[in-house]
């Protein structure tokens, strides 16, 4: 608890209706992230993954318990103030990068300035140590297609890094990148992480992944069957 | 981010230049189908007042009833004092007294016998009056062909493809022969002195026209007419004034017992004319309504499928906190300039169309051969103030409509599923 909890769930259940019944994805997780954690949540194919990290992410709301993400109980936000809390709070790296393909790498950087309303002189000094962050000043005129694999998965983390989120919520981020082009884009988090204090939760079952995490959350059938702290072996 | 926006718009062809291709393409066909529409129903209403129905026309009510067979024993009688109390009522309209009949035109040899005879429709009106302008009205001067206007009375002008089957020369006598007004039989022999051709089929057949003069000496109508047509300056039809008109002067003189008592009718009133115009007005509007309706279908099918290609995208700009109104109203801002983009863009191109068409026409004489349609042979279009915008109406409101469809699909979109609908 040295820096505080950045997110907080108890008692967090999500059911989805199937037929006349319902399938519980998520049966009472309880737990506390800690601001400038590195966690990871693995499990196999339908544990709970993605659900617990669309619920963190204010993208759904759990069927019961509750959810408070830096400071904000996600269950009582609209869909408007959901996105509010999205767009200044939390930043998305998605397994396929989706970079959007007719803007420049500066220009998809830019986009979550842009919904913040932020001025453009500091618009482009924010998107350019962004992409320095990622080593990747270079490459700011480029359009997606000009990019390898590893190249748009690091635009796509700077674009989540470029508001300086408290939070960033990661989607099997190396799944579709060689083992390489893996451990710089893990490195480059670990970096960020250490540097900006900004906290990375990540869905995977990558052992890649979850060799960098500092804490690892095994969900098992939606519930939190081991909660771990580990010793990084590849930082 | 409304230049974010713009520079994605223009920088995908397939959000831009496809639909703007289509827009310009339903809308260059709207603007100029509704001005070549409106040109050949004003040449239509044109030439029907010119030659035959005015803009009002004052007949009996007797010879009305059956004005196709021609009765001229049922026409007006006392022209000139009904003619002066419609120049006291109505000076800003122009009242000219007409005769058409019907007969036979008989081409003597230099015996006197038959040569060549053929049925004739006759028109007669006052070319020879000094202030006429009927010669400018029936557009007879340009229509010559050989020959020249009549100058004195006793003198012709014949359609000249009736001359040729005819074989009747420049300076021939030529005898009409017809009915009087009382049922007697009409022989009065003319010098031809012109051929015409009006361009227009029915008219170019077998037309004769002649002095009002000579007709009435002919059929026995001494201060008679078959009818009174009423022009407005300018020969534009004035619907409701023409309504205002008729009625006044229906009022006064109306007598339901005298079958010889004249009636006005305005120009819509007569041979169906009304429903028929009503007609093609109700078609433009079918076709442009089509038009909007096909546009709005395929406009919607494109976006469904950007919708698709920009799954990805949307996606993206959801989960990172862009509102789904925001998105919806920026896809319906794209359709607005895409709209307003293609809308411009075919106007200036339909209204290039549609002024070549103004000026030069097209000229359809080959295929109005056989055909009975008081119709020019050369049909135009006519550039209104109304064809300016009337392609704004597909244009934009069907891509508008379009996009506001399509996008729906972005409030039916759930953020719980965007991980997983992003991981493809």
């Amino acid at each position: 608890m040295k820096n505080g909890a950045l997110i907080t769930t108890s008692g967090l259940v999500k059911q989805y209706p199937v037929g006349r019944g319902h399938f519980t994805a998520l049966r009472d997780i309880d737990l506390i992230i800690e601001r400038g954690e590195f966690t990871g949540l693995v499990g196999p194919s339908g544990s709970g993954k993605t659900t617990l990290l669309n619920i963190i992410g204010a993208l759904d709301f759990p069927t019961s318990g509750s959810a408070v993400v830096l400071g904000t109980d996600t269950t009582k936000l609209t869909h408007k103030t959901a996105a509010r809390l999205r767009t200044e709070h939390i930043g998305f790296i998605f397994q396929t990068y989706n970079l959007l393909p007719v803007y420049t790498v500066f220009e998809n950087v830019e986009l979550p300035l842009l919904l913040l309303g932020m001025d453009q002189g500091r618009r482009k000094q924010a998107v350019m140590d962004s992409l320095e962050w990622v080593g990747l000043t270079d490459k700011a005129k480029s359009r997606p297609a000009q990019l390898s694999g590893g190249e748009s998965q690091r635009v796509a983390v700077a674009r989540a890094m470029v508001k300086r989120p408290g939070l960033v919520l990661a989607d099997e981020p190396t799944a579709n990148l060689d083992v390489e082009n893996s451990h710089n884009i893990l490195k480059m988090m670990v970096k960020l992480n250490k540097e900006l204090e900004t906290t990375f939760l990540f869905a995977t079952h990558d052992q890649k992944v979850i060799d960098y995490v500092r804490r690892k959350i095994t969900l098992i059938d939606g519930k939190v069957a081991e909660d771990i702290q580990t010793t990084p072996k590849s930082q | 981010m409304t230049r974010f926006l713009l520079k994605g718009l223009l920088r995908d062809k397939n959000r831009s230049l496809f639909p703007i291709v289509i827009v310009t393409l339903g809308v260059m066909v709207s603007v100029l189908m509704y001005t070549f529409m409106l040109g050949v129903i004003d040449d239509m209403i044109r030439s029907n007042a010119k030659l035959d129905t005015g803009h009002v026309k004052v007949m009996s009510r007797a010879f009305s009833e059956i004005a196709q067979q021609l009765p001229n024993d049922l026409a007006l009688s006392g022209v000139r004092g009904i003619i002066s109390g419609l120049e006291n009522n109505h000076p800003e309209m122009e009242w000219v007294p007409r005769i058409r009949f019907a007969g036979l035109l008989d081409i003597p040899d230099e015996n006197g016998e038959t040569r060549a005879q053929g049925p004739v429709i006759g028109v007669a009106a006052d070319l020879l009056g000094k202030d006429s302008k009927e010669i400018e009205r029936l557009n007879i001067e340009t229509a010559v062909i050989r020959g020249r206007l009549p100058e004195n009375p006793g003198e012709i002008v014949i359609s000249d493809e009736f001359a040729s089957n005819l074989g009747v020369e420049i300076g021939e006598q030529a005898t009409l022969i017809s009915a009087t007004s009382t049922g007697s039989m009409a022989l009065q022999n003319f010098r031809l002195v012109g051929t015409v051709k009006f361009g227009v089929g029915v008219l170019d057949r077998n037309m004769m026209i002649a002095d009002i003069s000579d007709a009435q000496y002919t059929l026995d109508m001494e201060d008679g007419a078959s009818e009174i047509l009423g022009f407005f300056p300018n020969l534009v039809y004035d619907e409701i004034e023409a309504d205002r008109v008729a009625d006044s002067f229906n009022e006064g003189v109306e007598n339901p017992e005298d079958d010889f008592s004249p009636l006005m009718f305005t120009l819509r009133q007569q041979q169906g004319l009304g429903e028929y115009l009503d007609m093609t007005y109700l078609r433009i509007w079918i076709i442009l309504g089509s038009f909007f309706f096909v546009m709005s279908m395929v406009l919607w099918n494109a976006g469904l499928m950007s919708g698709i290609r920009r799954f990805g995208e949307i996606g993206v700009r959801l989960a990172i906190g862009e509102s789904k109104a925001h998105v919806y109203s920026s896809l319906l801002i794209e359709s607005i300039l895409v709209g307003i983009a293609g809308s411009m863009i075919g106007t200036a191109i339909g209204l290039g169309f549609s002024y070549y068409l103004q000026e030069v026409g097209w000229d359809i004489s080959g295929m109005m051969e056989g055909t009975n349609m008081v119709m020019a042979d050369v049909m135009r279009a006519r550039i209104t103030p109304e064809s300016y915008y009337i392609g704004f109406f597909p244009g934009l409101f069907a891509t508008f409509l379009g996009s506001a469809i399509s996008g729906i699909a972005v409030f039916r979109r759930r953020t719980a599923q965007l991980f997983k609908e992003l991981e493809a």
